[in-house]
């Protein structure tokens, strides 16, 4: 590449970084800035820095309930998805069985399918499993739209393994569960990893089904939560940016932490056929 | 140990590929047996057919005399060294090592006994706590025949184990393989491609093609009598010269085919088939001549020659095709006539 070209590169590249990164910026600024200066003309620092939206957010609205609300269902369904996809994507990348093609695609439309088709049905459905408003009424939902995404992921991690290793485990006198704990799960830790955080992260930020399946404060999660924060007169709009930077701080520090291992699952079977 | 009989054992693929057609084959208490072929021609396949990695369409399989022919592999009892060794990345070579002994639930100090007895007699103690990737391709190598050994099973299964190594490590750990078999007297099954390998291995050779033995024998007869024409070119190097048995001379039936190694073939005596030298390729202790026969539509003849009697390429010089070294075949079937 000319010098010119990388130039224009790397201020291709930091054009598009700060794009991404000021509007979160300005959340963490905004929601450190007092009520009553958050519409004058703007400044890059705020000053003085105030907690207030913080305080407000923990002591009047008890924001701690919706975080153990989506902690407890993201962790449920990340608990009760990686398992069954880890099974079925074993058996789709190993197993010969007839309809295999027909039973990958059918996964891939239920995760393509409009969320908002089966909120009707699914309504009912757990209105008379009396599910509504429960902890389960959700996982159960969102395991089924998870959990496709973590087949696809998996199937392509198991397929990059070497059956042979399977084969020797089997020979060493493993059955195939067995060979399939000790020799393929340790060696596709990557990938799993990889699954259970993207399943955690659509429970974390999923809105439509909560929002239609909690009934009260007591079970909503963080993002019905936030958009129930604005009151008849007024948008309270410093707490809803504090309650955005504590919602997203977990898992910004959950994917810098995991980064390289997402990256290595996302691009798996990418390359090296 | 124990002996395995295949009886009409055959593998049809899905796709209507035959792997395997239709194989009788009993391979003793002790034995070492070795399966070999060119590439394709289900050796393989039947070696996995033995491990139950695969499921035979037709016939069945014994193993110490009883049916093991829908046994899963874990319920055969047998060990395999697999050509890319298929050693679990994820462990030590210790680890690597007992697998099998935690998987059959055999208690620790009875394994760790046995592992440190195989890695003595492999010579591989010191690298017992090493990962795989941080072992040379030799010491991977013992270590895949290790993790067989460990475990006493009732035969081995090696496929290929040697053709990822260096040509003068393979030779040695052929070797080496020879008098683990005389010690262990281990029913083994082998399989490979190299030819030489087979005639060094094997207490009998299986030769294969298009998933069909054709010959099983003490490697020695199988290089002395072949059966047909394949056996005779692909057992031996260089191979076989095959040319039609009117133009040698040789009393046969219309049509037969005339074999001769290029190892009894002799230049220069007048008496001979006229030829022209079209190659010479110096092997050291001798020299491989490529020859074209004048006779009208003969095939080249490939002649290996003492450095001191080399010709000259582009000379013409007479070919000596001694009749009591010939091996004549059914120029139909190929079949030995002779």
């Amino acid at each position: 590449m000319t010098s010119i070209g990388a130039r224009t590169a790397i201020i291709a590249g930091v054009v598009l970084l700060s794009a991404l990164v000021f509007p979160l910026y300005w959340m963490i600024a905004a929601s450190v800035t007092p009520e009553s200066r958050l519409f004058e003309s703007p400044s890059l620092l705020p000053r003085p820095l105030s907690f207030e939206h913080y305080r407000a957010l923990f002591a009047e609205r008890d924001f701690l309930i919706p975080v153990r609300n989506s902690l407890v269902v993201a962790s449920m369904t990340t608990v009760v998805t990686v398992p069954i996809a880890a099974l079925c994507a074993y058996a789709v990348a190993r197993l010969r069985f007839r309809g295999r093609g027909v039973l990958l695609a059918l996964m891939l439309a239920v995760s393509m399918f409009p969320q908002i088709s089966i909120v009707p049905p699914l309504y009912l459905m757990l209105r008379e499993l009396n599910l509504l408003d429960t902890f389960p009424g959700l996982v159960l939902p969102y395991v089924t739209f998870s959990a496709p995404l973590a087949v696809w992921l998996l199937t392509a991690f198991f397929r990059q393994l070497s059956p042979e290793l399977e084969e020797a485990a089997m020979l060493d006198g493993a059955s195939r569960v067995r060979a399939l704990w000790d020799v393929v799960l340790p060696l596709a830790a990557p990938g799993v990893a990889t699954a259970a955080i993207l399943t955690f992260l659509y429970c974390w930020n999923e809105f439509l089904f909560a929002l239609s399946f909690t009934l009260g404060p007591d079970r909503y999660t963080v993002p019905v939560a936030v958009t129930l924060f604005r009151g008849r007169y007024q948008v309270p709009w410093g707490q809803v940016l504090a309650a955005t930077v504590v919602a997203t701080v977990p898992v910004a520090l959950l994917v810098l932490t995991c980064q390289r291992r997402i990256i290595a699952g996302l691009t798996a079977g990418a390359s090296k056929g | 140990m124990a002996a395995i009989r295949l009886e009409g054992v055959a593998k049809t693929y899905p796709g209507g590929h035959v792997a395997v057609r239709d194989i009788d084959l009993a391979i003793d208490d002790g034995e070492c047996l070795v399966l070999v072929g060119p590439s394709g021609c289900g050796k393989s396949t039947l070696l996995r057919l033995i491990a139950g990695l695969e499921t035979p369409t037709a016939g069945r399989m014994l193993i110490g005399g009883s049916d093991v022919t829908l046994l899963p592999p874990q319920a055969r009892d047998l060990a395999m060294v697999f050509q890319s060794y298929a050693l679990y990345p994820h462990m030590s070579v210790r680890e690597n090592l007992a697998y099998g002994l935690k998987v059959r639930r055999v208690d620790r100090a009875t394994a760790s006994v046995r592992v440190a007895e195989v890695a003595e007699a492999l010579g591989i103690t010191d690298v017992l706590d090493r990962r795989p990737a941080a072992l040379s391709g030799g010491q991977r190598q013992r270590v895949a025949l290790g993790r067989a050994m460990v475990r006493q099973p009732r035969a081995f299964l090696l496929d290929e184990p040697l053709s990822n190594l260096d040509p003068a490590l393979r030779a040695q750990a052929r070797a080496e393989l020879r008098r683990l078999h005389g010690r262990l007297a281990a029913t083994i099954v082998y399989v490979t491609h190299d030819q030489e390998e087979a005639m060094t291995l094997g207490g009998r050779v299986a030769v294969m093609r298009t998933g069909a033995i054709e010959q099983v024998a003490p490697p020695l007869e199988v290089y002395t009598t072949p059966a047909n024409t394949f056996v005779a070119r692909f057992i031996g190097a260089p191979p076989m010269n095959l040319l039609p048995a009117a133009l040698v001379g040789v009393g046969a039936p219309p049509g037969a085919v005339a074999g001769i190694r290029p190892q009894d073939v002799a230049l220069g005596a007048a008496d001979g088939l006229r030829a022209t030298v079209e190659l010479v390729e110096p092997r050291g202790h001798d020299h491989l001549v490529h020859l074209r026969l004048d006779a009208v539509g003969a095939p080249p003849v490939l002649a290996t020659i003492a450095a001191a009697a080399v010709p000259l390429v582009g000379a013409g010089t007479f070919v000596t095709i001694p009749h009591a070294r010939l091996h004549v075949f059914d120029g139909a079937t190929g079949f030995r006539l002779a």
